[in-house]
């Protein structure tokens, strides 16, 4: 390190610790010491992750890959692992995970995400078009069990669909840093299926880490003909002849839902599902019958569960026995919103339908459509 | 006023209710709708010009020759902080933006008032009941006699003095509103043991506010500790008393009504818009004049709509007189100085027994099962 940049960390710190002291957050209270520092200095806050976009490329006409430089409070991932990543989109906060697409072991310490826009993605649509570079967003720390043994495996197969190559690249670019460094010698198989070679999301780093690393085998399979790839069609069988040792190898999966169940089935029926690490990335969409109350009322926090009586949430927390906070029970004062962890509401006054996602809502004006989970 | 007013809310008709109660649905409806960025900017803009002005005048308290001027964009700070952004963010009115910043379950305000005490006492009690005595709270502050419907007691000849007392302390007071004190003092309904283990969570709010305010900013002046002490009692007493006479404006000028508590029983929707209509008055002024007082110069619109962001009130003030004109409605508007001229009218008038003004909705009992109110006084 040099002079300049201890100078600059000591600085930081000296700062950060006057920041996070106790007179500093009487003075600011009752907002606290952030709500202040963001008006002139947008990243900084004491506790909460937010970066700003440095950089935006797009490397297929439906996809856009972003660089992120993260505050300090960010504290790095274990490849494969993904993050919440907060946008605001006319004057909605959305969030949407993400899996980091870059080596862990990358110097500048910037994420970089690869998001590809799909037909009913709001979000994804929104960060494809409109995201501009300065832009703030919010980050949650990483988060998941899909990750890269601190033990690197000495045999590893990466298996990827579409938009799902993310989190394998990952370990991919980690695993040659670590082999360009020589701590790491073990065999690499990176297998990835895409419609066609125009809709693949980094194709040409691939096709240069495959050339510079000799223990990087790259199996490419495209469902459109005449791609160029080394397999032709979905997932099978008969691809993993390129692959003798498969079962030998620490297999992680990520891809869309038909192609991972085919991979699951495969490794289970050969008894090598203890071997094969998998991540969902795409939910099943939500059928909405808004004929008949259908489904169930799930209550996280108290562990009650009911079955969706058409009422009220709030009416239905009660004949549950709850006591959720409530007021006026007419969508006035807002006493009753709470987390809605998911599923879809009606709300009673417009009739209108909520998202499946996560969000607040006010109790006392809410159906539930179909099964919703509450945190109270 | 230029509209005919024909009608009460008792001479109104279940469908004349009901169209009322669907015509402003039908703006709270497009207003959601059309909630988005222009809100969200408009909110952080003010929050911004908040902090510049607490900033600049917790600075220039601390240097004499600009004193003055520091204790005005302190006052400023803290009426933009209580009016505009505290009230408006704590009704919900900005809780879809999912900013937990700015989301009315988090929010806490630079007032003496914790925000849980607050929703309840105000955005439940006052909002839902709005004006019905007994039920809201904010008729008196259980301190003072705000209408003939309730029952004279020597005390009462106070009024006056009380009210230039609650104007003064008026964060205080509204910080210790919810454990209806009167209760304890007066009516003995309530126990000593009671009061004490609810005014705990409010002296912790209290003595944060005061060790801000009283002790660690004067501490960092140095040999200036006197002067933004004053600075800081000045601005506080600012902020209470313009808070107190915007919300005295809005509910107590002598042609607003109040309620019997049977007004309340099986109240449609429409109903329940008519009574926030009734209940409630504007002052007029400028754009200024709205910003400082939190948008509550369109009170009427407040009631009928308090989730909606406040700067939005203006925008669908018209629509609102057009359908109380439609309905033989009152508006009830003034300026600030008739409003506030008319209010102390009426407080001074209640101090007496006799004290007949206050409005008061004396109705019949009529088809629309609204029992007949029985005068107190």
């Amino acid at each position: 390190m040099s002079a300049t940049a201890l100078r600059t960390s000591f600085i930081s710190q000296g700062l950060r610790r006057a920041l996070s002291s106790r007179i500093a957050a009487t003075l600011a209270y009752p907002h606290g010491v952030d709500r202040y520092v963001e008006s002139f200095a947008p990243t900084y806050s004491l506790s909460e992750v937010r970066a700003e976009v440095t950089a935006l490329r797009h490397q297929t006409d439906d996809s856009v890959t972003m660089t992120l430089r993260p505050n300090g409070n960010w504290q790095g991932f274990r490849a494969g692992q993904y993050l919440r990543l907060t946008v605001e989109i006319n004057g909605v906060r959305r969030s949407r995970c993400y899996s980091p697409a870059n080596s862990v072991h990358a110097a500048d310490g910037l994420i970089e995400l690869t998001v590809k826009a799909h037909a009913g993605g709001f979000v994804s649509k929104y960060l494809q078009q409109n995201l501009r570079v300065g832009t703030i967003v919010g980050l949650s720390q990483a988060e998941g069990a899909f990750a890269l043994p601190e033990m690197r495996p000495s045999r590893v197969l990466l298996i990827s669909g579409g938009s799902g190559i993310t989190p394998v690249m990952a370990m991919l670019r980690t695993l040659c840093d670590e082999g360009r460094y020589g701590s790491y010698r073990g065999q690499i198989t990176f297998l990835h299926y895409s419609n066609a070679a125009k809709d693949q999301i980094y194709a040409a780093e691939l096709t240069e880490i495959a050339a510079r690393y000799p223990n990087v085998q790259l199996l490419r399979g495209y469902v459109e003909t005449n791609q160029g790839g080394e397999l032709n069609g979905r997932f099978c069988r008969a691809h993993l002849n390129a692959v003798p040792d498969y079962a030998e190898a620490e297999t992680f999966l990520c891809g869309p839902p038909g192609m991972m169940k085919a991979v699951q089935k495969l490794w289970a029926d050969e008894g090598l599902a203890e071997r094969l690490h998998l991540e969902h990335f795409a939910a099943a969409p939500a059928v909405i019958d808004t004929a008949n109350a259908e489904g169930e009322v799930r209550f996280a926090r108290s562990e009650r569960l009911a079955r969706n009586s058409g009422g009220t949430l709030l009416d239905q927390a009660e004949a549950a026995g709850l006591k959720p906070e409530s007021g006026c029970r007419m969508g006035i004062c807002h006493a009753c919103t709470c987390r809605k962890t998911s599923g879809r509401v009606r709300d009673t006054r417009t009739g209108e339908i909520s998202d499946a996602g996560e969000g607040d809502i006010q109790i006392c004006i809410s159906v539930p459509v179909g099964t919703v989970t509450l945190d109270i | 006023m230029t509209a005919i007013q024909k009608n009460t809310f008792s001479s109104l008709t279940p469908a004349q209710f009901a169209a009322i109660g669907t015509a402003f649905d039908a703006i709270r409806n497009r207003m959601r709708a059309d909630l988005g960025e222009r809100d969200a900017t408009y909110i952080r803009t003010m929050i911004k010009r908040q902090r510049q002005f607490e900033v600049a005048g917790r600075v220039m308290m601390m240097i004499p020759p600009v004193w003055p001027a520091g204790v005005a964009a302190l006052s400023v700070s803290k009426i933009l902080d209580n009016m505009e952004i505290g009230h408006n963010v704590m009704h919900g009115q900005y809780d879809w933006m999912g900013d937990p910043a700015l989301n009315s379950k988090n929010f806490e305000w630079d007032s003496a008032d914790t925000s849980r005490n607050w929703k309840i006492t105000h955005n439940y009690e006052h909002h839902t009941y709005t004006n019905v005595l007994n039920k809201d709270h904010d008729i008196g502050y259980g301190l003072l006699r705000m209408s003939t419907d309730q029952k004279w007691e020597p005390r009462f000849l106070a009024n006056l003095p009380l009210t230039v007392l609650l104007h003064s302390f008026f964060q205080h007071f509204v910080a210790v509103q919810n454990l209806k004190v009167e209760e304890v003092l007066i009516y003995k309904t309530k126990t000593g043991a009671q009061l004490k283990e609810e005014f705990k969570p409010v002296w912790k709010k209290m003595r944060k506010q005061l060790a801000k305010d009283y002790v660690l900013f004067p501490l960092l002046a140095g040999p200036m500790v006197p002067m933004v002490f004053a600075g800081n009692v000045l601005a506080n007493l600012a902020r209470n008393v313009w808070a107190c006479a915007v919300i005295f404006n809005g509910h107590f000028p002598e042609d607003v009504e109040q309620f019997p508590e049977s007004v309340i029983e099986n109240e449609t929707r429409g109903q329940w818009y008519v009574r926030q209509l009734l209940g409630s008055a504007n002052f007029s002024g400028g754009k200024l004049m709205h910003i400082m007082s939190g948008n509550l110069s369109f009170q009427i619109e407040h009631h009928l709509f308090p989730d909606l962001p406040a700067h939005r009130y203006a925008e669908i003030a018209p629509e609102v007189r057009a359908i109380c004109e439609k309905h033989g409605l009152p508006y009830k508007t003034g300026s600030f100085a008739s409003q506030t001229l008319s209010t102390w009218k009426r407080i001074a008038k209640l101090s007496l027994p006799s004290g007949k003004s206050g409005k008061v909705s004396a109705r019949k009992a009529n088809d629309q099962g609204l029992a007949p109110m029985a005068l107190a006084a």
